[in-house]
């Protein structure tokens, strides 16, 4: 196999990985707009959130793992269950600006809280899988990418069989159709509400620790992989758990080809831009992404 | 004292100022900035500067957001192609500020018109975030367009000469803003008596049915991005000559949600709010500054949280107008002078 083939498949590879933690972040924010339609614009700071919530119970309080991981994603359940019930359900019909707004400002809450409790330094993250980089073929993969793409899928396929075959799941599904149906089916629409933030605060969180071993530490910056989910939603749709799952995936390939490829034509950082450019192409195609619900209108 | 209103034309409805009283205050605040830089410090004097900027940037996505209902978070990059094209066009092409600073706008403003293409198709959420996308697509253009911009090595802007006078002092600088800052607010206020202001409304209100009406959508809404970006292009104009160097780090998203915020909190679609909102915003660091230095005393790291405090300040502040105030400053406003005009027999 020819060097460059190798180096093809090796971007394509990571890409995959990374792009798996995209998918993640992104089912938590299609669940949250299915649910409720709130787009939450701070999808970058639940991540954050996550991963240092996890770097203080492993590393600051040197609880062991076992202990460190469930109590992460406890405090994150309780993260997302104070941002439903004390932000956004009172905001519940309120114009799109407002809840547009009001994610924003529930997202600078956070960051300043993280900085304030912890600092903006970089911080070291436990190794949790060995450095020693395995071989698939000729192409050397690194084993972290290949167990956050394993923890990954196991994840979505878990959640994909929760929503298909649980009571809950269920209600979920019926409440993002059509809320009234739910609600006189006896579904509890605010119990939903509540849940679609606690799952994406924990998916994030999740994702949130699974990015800050790929990259070996955490920083703010951390924050800014998060807003990749929007190039994610509106190349999968904006309501499609299936899409967020290929989008991620995509956007990672994309991501991480057209960063190989063009950085040195064009000088650095493409990796960064490129899906927003993507995004862009599908929405003047697309208005709607590819799998979105387009809106009738009537007057 | 009125206490009510008896109109009877439509020019008498239309009018700006109901009574004498606001157009005595107006000019007795002309007179004070006139001599604000006299007494106002350089610390103050730069937070004024800074709030003048602020208020026409406000204005400019006051009249995108708040009145024409296109949800924009490309405010930075608006700001970014206003500051730099002034830098650039006094910088290499060697036009004096008065012309650089209206050309720039009038790129800011074409740019704007690009930038305001998705809008035609999109609305809502998807509009919003086609501008995100388009915000970071910008602001990697700047960092890597080297040549002109000089990517994060910063970009110098001489000083602003005028008949020789270099306003290279911040009480010159006040000057130029706020010479600046009033044409803008009065210009706003007009607009929304005009056609064009009033297709704006019509159109946030609902766009179906101003489009029945007969107003061109397509026009408009590409009008209202042209206009909101010509004044976000003389704020980054004025903004390149009171920082005199660029960086693209000036210009991120956080600019573009600290706007967004500033018409949340002063009050959506009010001329007024964008006003407090400038201020407000503006302030708020500032007066954490205040307190870190009272506070050192007893705890010495204070200066050291002032970030994070702005930050968690902030975020709630924009949750606390959203669900209580959410016509922001410019009600609390109104309702605290409604109840002086009438003191003490209000009821």
């Amino acid at each position: 196999m020819t060097d460059h083939l190798v180096f093809m498949l090796q971007l394509v590879i990571t890409g995959i990985a990374v792009g798996g933690v995209y998918s993640l972040i992104a089912l938590g924010f299609v669940l949250i707009f299915k649910a409720s339609s709130v787009v939450n614009f701070g999808p970058g700071e639940l991540v954050l959130f996550g991963a240092y919530v996890s770097w203080a119970t492993i590393l600051n309080m040197r609880f062991p793992l076992p202990i460190a991981l469930p109590l992460t994603l406890v405090i994150a359940i309780a993260l997302g269950l104070i941002i439903e019930r004390g932000v956004l359900r009172p905001l519940i019909g309120e114009p799109i600006i407002s809840v547009i707004m009001v994610t924003f400002g529930v997202a600078s809450v956070i960051r300043g809280f993280l900085n304030m409790t912890w600092g903006s330094d970089t911080r070291p993250f436990p190794v949790l899988f060995s450095q020693q980089p395995i071989h698939l073929g000729p192409v050397p993969v690194s084993p972290v990418h290949l167990w956050s793409f394993v923890v990954v899928m196991a994840l979505l396929a878990g959640f994909s069989v929760f929503f298909r075959f649980s009571s809950t799941g269920m209600a979920m599904r019926a409440t993002a159709d059509n809320q009234q149906v739910a609600l006189s089916l006896g579904v509890s629409v605010k119990w939903i509400f509540a849940l679609s933030w606690c799952i994406a605060t924990v998916v994030s969180a999740l994702g949130g620790i699974i990015l800050g071993s790929v990259r070996g530490g955490v920083d703010f910056s951390l924050a800014d992989l998060g807003l990749k989910v929007f190039p994610v939603v509106i190349l999968g749709g904006l309501d499609s758990v299936a899409g967020a799952i290929i989008g991620g995936i995509l956007i990672g390939v994309l991501e991480n080809l057209s960063g190989g490829y063009l950085d040195p034509i064009l000088g650095g950082g493409v990796k960064e831009v490129a899906p927003f450019v993507a995004l862009v192409i599908i929405l003047m195609l697309r208005p709607y992404g590819f799998f979105g619900k387009p809106e009738i209108e009537r007057v | 004292m009125k206490c009510g209103g008896f109109r009877v034309s439509y020019g008498s409805d239309e009018r700006i100022f109901d009574t004498r009283l606001p157009i005595v205050g107006l000019l007795v605040l002309f007179a004070v900035l006139l001599f604000v830089p006299r007494v106002a410090g350089t610390y103050w004097l730069d937070v004024l500067n800074r709030i003048g900027i602020a208020v026409i940037g406000a204005l400019g996505l006051n009249i995108l957001v708040g009145y024409t209902g296109q949800i924009s978070i490309g405010q930075a990059a608006f700001l970014a192609v206003g500051g730099y094209a002034t830098a650039i066009f006094e910088a290499k092409a060697g036009l004096p500020f008065y012309l650089a600073i209206p050309a720039a706008a009038l790129v800011t403003a074409l740019f704007g018109l690009v930038f305001g293409i998705p809008s035609l198709r999109l609305k809502g959420l998807y509009l919003a975030i086609a501008t995100l996308s388009a915000h970071f697509i910008t602001t990697y253009g700047i960092v890597h367009w080297e040549s002109m911009t000089n990517g994060v090595l910063g970009l110098n802007v001489p000083p602003a000469q005028i008949f020789g006078l270099a306003l290279d002092s911040d009480a010159r600088i006040f000057y130029l803003i706020f010479a600046l800052v009033l044409p803008a607010t009065l210009f706003t206020k007009n607009l929304f008596r005009t056609k064009v202001g009033r297709a704006f409304i019509a159109i946030r209100d609902r766009d179906v049915a101003a489009s029945v009406m007969g107003v061109s959508l397509y026009r408009y809404k590409l009008l209202a991005f042209v206009v909101s970006s010509f004044y976000a292009g003389v704020a980054g104009g004025l903004m390149a000559h009171h920082s005199k160097i660029l960086f693209p780090d000036a210009f991120t998203l956080l600019v573009a949600i600290d706007y967004l915020a500033m018409i949340i909190i002063g009050g959506m679609g009010s001329i007024l709010g964008s006003i407090f909102g400038a201020v407000f915003m503006t302030l708020l660091p500032e007066v954490l500054k205040l307190g870190a230095t009272s506070a050192t005393g007893v705890y010495p790291n204070a200066f050291g949280l002032i970030a994070s405090t702005r930050d968690i300040v902030f975020g709630l502040a924009v949750i606390f107008f959203l669900m209580y105030e959410p016509q922001g400053l410019a009600r609390i406003w109104l309702r605290v002078k409604s109840y002086w005009t009438l003191w003490p027999y209000s009821y």
